[in-house]
């Protein structure tokens, strides 16, 4: 069940660099909430800022030459004002991380259960005998077979899919009431994806953990969401639950991005959007998104559409999707 | 259909890798060295203007398959004839006419192009390589296939660092036209590139196809690519073909349990009120055997949810239990 108040509240989150020409906003006032044992998903194509987005919360971005503004509020602390120390004793407990390449996060000389064990140790006043078997008890939950013999192996002698799992085992060891996951399958095979995917349907399901999920696959994001962002050139253009989402896009960008699709049914060409996206020292004036727009109309390329509300629950940041 | 022979026919196509182990090993009689079976009896063929769409996870060998059917890495066994000729051992030298028919089109196309190249000199090799045109002729055919592929003669003197990814991948699209090739082998053509990027080059690939007569290998990983791009699909599973069957009957109705499976687990885009992933019976468990020892019967059966003991006994043929339908399981005698 998703609970109602939220573990994680992001309110205008800005993440700005410097650079020659003056700063450059990566991120521009993202918002959002996520609740216990809800999947909220963060889509966009490269370039979108959903990536650092999520790092952004986790107080992984450099600064200088970084700057991070607005408020990130989890158990009761906004993060952006806490200090490195108290961040590191949350990050790996209370939130936990998964990326992109699972076996670039593991230490290739050290035997994977001493590494979740020494993550552990962290955070956990337990005895390291205890910890040893928790370590045990977590790779057989992620589902691994013969968990015992795995932990004395290295991370070489695990695939990708296998490391990941040690990955979110090292997570979920701590009993986190968030994950963020940063693309954490596109480096695996598609049967080995649905693995991994599978067990984080389960751990928001069963743990009732918050997740939140940085994904470019619409798919992915459709079949493990119940609510979404989707991006663009740093902003968040539509917010949705998935339902609503999918069933109706009202963003231009979002319907363009659906109809890119190679469906497993249907024929034809593939919708296709245009150009690329923007890059963020050249941004057009008005909508973002205009100069590819299909219906884009003479105010567009002056005023910047805001997000508003068109429905419960919904909000689009343009200015022809119509209110129900 | 004339009785002319298929642009492309691979005949029993067989690619080991020897893996490294001790070097006095080749002393020792009797003991067989080890070796990697990446591609281990495979059989197809390709028609003029067709595209086949080779589909597999990684380590299945279909990037090898590629390769070999390119000639650019040589066959352990078996036979490949393009336009009805046994090109398997032609040597080098005599390779260059097959070269300017058959080209690829690479995953990354940044590191398939020269940096220090720019556009039109990357476009012109091609060109020059094979003296298909030189001077004023050649400066026009790079024009005109930089038109075919959707760039602006702006771009003859960028280099490749000034482009965004898919401005690369239609360079590199560009490159492989040149020569004027029947066939092309495109290997994760459109995998490095976002969403929308990615729908504008497989319309411009398909474009391609219909309007020079192309035929395509198409080898990916993502099935809703291949499932657009192809006309028949062949699934690779260890080194062997598991099915091949036309597009639309092998998404209709897969015969294959490793081909059921891989459709069941990949995340189409859905109304979001229930989840793939939260149906544990579509979940196929365990991961790729090793291909250096592979088991004695089915390569499947050890994640097969059908097996049978027959299947670890002995290795199901290629059979078609249906017209144009091939399925290698002995679920289907």
């Amino acid at each position: 069940m998703i609970g109602s108040d939220p573990v994680l509240d992001v309110r205008k989150l800005i993440v700005e660099f410097s650079s020659e020409d003056g700063p450059v906003r990566a991120v521009d006032e993202v918002s959002f909430q996520v609740r216990r044992g809800e999947i909220v998903g963060l889509v966009g194509e490269s370039g979108a800022g959903k990536s650092l987005t999520s790092e952004a919360l986790l107080g992984l971005i450099r600064r200088p030459p970084g700057r991070v503004a607005g408020e990130v509020w989890f158990g009761g602390r906004d993060l952006l004002t806490l200090d490195e120390a108290a961040l590191s004793r949350i990050r790996g407990k209370d939130i936990a991380m998964i990326f992109q390449n699972p076996t670039a996060s593991l230490n290739p000389v050290f035997r994977v259960g001493d590494q979740m064990l020494e993550a552990m140790s962290l955070h956990l006043p337990e005895p390291r005998r205890v910890l040893r078997e928790r370590v045990i008890e977590t790779l057989g939950r992620v589902g691994i077979s013969s968990p015992r013999a795995r932990a004395r192996d290295y991370p070489h002698q695990f695939s990708g899919g296998m490391a990941q799992r040690v990955m979110i085992g090292m997570g979920i060891s701590c009993v986190p009431s968030l994950l963020i996951a940063d693309e954490p399958t596109t480096a695996l095979d598609v049967t080995i994806q649905a693995q991994v995917l599978a067990l984080i349907r389960r751990l928001a399901r069963e743990l009732g953990v918050a997740v939140l999920l940085v994904s470019h696959d619409l798919g992915i994001i459709s079949q493990m969401c119940h609510r979404v962002l989707v991006m663009y050139a740093g902003r968040v253009v539509e917010d949705a639950t998935v339902g609503a989402l999918f069933r109706a896009p009202a963003h231009p960008y979002t319907r363009g991005l659906i109809e890119c699709l190679p469906r497993l049914e249907g024929d034809g060409r593939l919708g296709a959007i245009g150009g690329m996206m923007p890059g963020l020292r050249s941004l057009p004036p008005g909508c973002r998104f205009h100069p590819r727009c299909p219906v884009a109309e003479p105010r567009c390329r002056v005023d910047a559409p805001l997000l508003r509300s068109i429905a419960a629950d919904r909000e689009v940041a343009c200015h022809l999707a119509e209110t129900s | 259909m004339t009785s002319s022979p298929p642009l492309l026919e691979v005949s029993d196509l067989v690619k080991h890798f020897p893996v490294r182990s001790n070097p006095l090993a080749a002393f020792w009689p009797g003991a067989s060295p080890r070796v990697v079976h990446a591609v281990d009896g495979v059989s197809f063929t390709i028609e003029s203007g067709e595209t086949l769409g080779l589909v597999g996870e990684s380590g299945c060998g279909k990037t090898t398959t590629g390769r070999l059917v390119l000639r650019a890495i040589d066959p352990t066994s078996g036979r490949i004839a393009f336009e009805g000729q046994d090109i398997t051992a032609l040597p080098a030298r005599r390779l260059l006419p097959f070269r300017r028919k058959v080209q690829i089109v690479f995953q990354d196309p940044y590191s398939s192009l020269n940096p220090r190249l720019t556009v039109g000199r990357a476009v012109a090799e091609p060109i020059r390589v094979h003296r298909i045109a030189e001077g004023a002729r050649a400066a026009a055919r790079v024009r005109e296939l930089l038109d075919m592929v959707g760039l602006s003669t702006e771009y003859l003197h960028r280099y490749p660092h000034e482009l965004s990814g898919g401005q690369r991948q239609r360079v590199g699209i560009a490159r492989a036209l040149a020569a004027g090739p029947r066939l092309v082998v495109a290997d994760e053509a459109v995998s490095a590139l976002d969403v929308s990027v990615r729908a504008q080059i497989l319309n411009l690939l398909v474009d391609l196809r219909e309007r020079l007569g192309l035929a395509y290998l198409f080898v990916s990983h993502d099935l809703g690519v291949i499932r657009f791009v192809s006309h028949r699909v062949a699934v690779m599973y260890l080194g062997k073909l598991v099915e091949v069957a036309p597009t639309a009957e092998l998404f209709k109705q897969p015969r294959h349990p490793y081909t059921q499976a891989l459709l069941a687990a990949i995340p189409t885009v859905g109304d979001g009120a229930t989840s793939i992933f939260d149906d544990p019976t579509r979940l196929l468990e365990g991961e790729l055997p090793n291909p250096i020892d592979l088991p004695r019967g089915c390569r499947f059966a050890s994640r097969c949810p059908h097996r049978m003991s027959r299947c670890d006994e002995v290795e199901p043929a290629l059979r078609e239990p249906a017209p144009a339908h091939a399925v290698a399981c002995h679920l289907y005698p």
